[in-house]
């Protein structure tokens, strides 16, 4: 009896450290992925260091499913250049080009009319409502660079949650049941 | 160890490395490129110049663009969006830029362009500075990569002025 008590004992421990094993490295890849993102957040200075393009309305420039890297500096916002705003009131920022800007002397605030390349008139519209100009509050960042495609897995997989559950189903699998 | 997932997985993420890579590199490789871009835009008429209802001024004008900015055309460039933009200073504003025209030029066949038009967008005025205003006007172009990094510039032309009163 004391030979098949050990064998349990030693199978139940491997188990255990298994275990232990997967649950650290699967903390390993969701806080990798924590840190990857923050330190992003620190060196862009902009709140979503990468968003995906959801709209027309800047095409040819920028397709549905593209993705834009964003910065937010201290730099002056100037015409021509492509910026991420949010409105009052509306959940989803906007990227759009700058057509005018007005730059006070005295305290540097500026407001700012965008527009869509794709668009036939300007923004003032999208804006809230009395508003005629974007302020520097509203600007989330400024777009500098450029992936195309990418962001078809985040558009396919916030229209198809069940792609998602599969997915992440399917990689939780692969990791409990790998052994290096 | 070689098991079928394993190899799967390997490949993948070779792949992705090596495209990432060439991406990198197509973007950096416009830095290497020669840029002779040439400008020049006339004024060919004050067409309107008033003071609106509630107080600010408005110009429309027709002006005579015309560029050649075939050299900015990389293997990397998927196309450039060209705008032209009176930038002036007034009391209040250290600096106002107003668009006057834009296009997006898709191909470098068509980079080199001379075209007449009026205002698409309206030049108006926080204020009423206008009346014999000097002026600038840019033409700025920002070069959207296929992929990468994108970059903008500017040929400044000076000297522009408004007419002294309203018309």
């Amino acid at each position: 009896m004391g030979f098949i008590g050990e064998t349990v004992d030693s199978i139940k421990s491997i188990k255990i450290r298994q275990l232990l094993n997967q649950a650290i490295t699967l903390g390993l890849i969701v806080t990798s992925a924590l840190i990857i993102w923050k330190a992003l957040i620190c060196v862009t200075g902009s709140e979503s260091p990468v968003v995906v393009v959801l709209s027309e309305s800047m095409e040819p420039a920028f397709q549905r499913g593209d993705i834009l890297f964003l910065r937010m500096t201290k730099e002056p916002i100037r015409a021509g250049e492509i910026v991420v705003f949010s409105i009052d009131g509306r959940e989803i920022p906007i990227v759009h080009r700058a057509i005018k800007v007005h730059e006070r002397g005295d305290t540097k605030e500026v407001d700012v009319l965008t527009k869509g390349d794709n668009n036939d008139i300007d923004d003032i519209g999208l804006y809230a409502e009395g508003q005629l100009w974007l302020n520097r509050h509203h600007i989330m960042g400024r777009a500098v660079g450029f992936l195309p495609y990418v962001g078809w897995v985040t558009i396919i997989m916030t229209e198809q949650p069940i792609i998602k559950y599969i997915l992440i189903g399917a990689l939780g699998l692969l990791v409990i049941t790998s052994k290096d | 160890m070689h098991t079928f997932g394993y190899r799967a997985n390997a490949l993948l993420t070779f792949a992705i490395t090596a495209l990432a890579f060439i991406c990198a590199i197509a973007s950096f490789s416009d830095k290497f490129s020669n840029q002779n871009p040439s400008a020049e835009i006339q004024i060919l008429n004050i067409n309107r110049f008033k003071k609106q209802s509630h107080g600010n001024d408005e110009v429309s004008l027709t002006l005579d663009i015309s560029a050649d900015l075939q050299s900015l055309f990389t293997w990397n460039t998927k196309q450039l969006f060209v705008f032209v933009a009176a930038e002036y200073e007034t009391p209040k504003n250290s600096l106002n830029q107003v668009s006057l025209w834009d296009a997006i030029i898709p191909d470098k066949e068509l980079a080199k362009f001379r075209i007449q038009v009026s205002n698409k967008y309206r030049f108006i005025d926080q204020g009423q500075n206008l009346r014999g205003k000097e002026f600038n006007l840019t033409l700025h172009w920002h070069v959207m990569p296929k992929t990468g990094k994108m970059f903008a510039d500017k040929i400044v032309m000076p000297g522009y002025s408004l007419p002294d009163a309203y018309r």
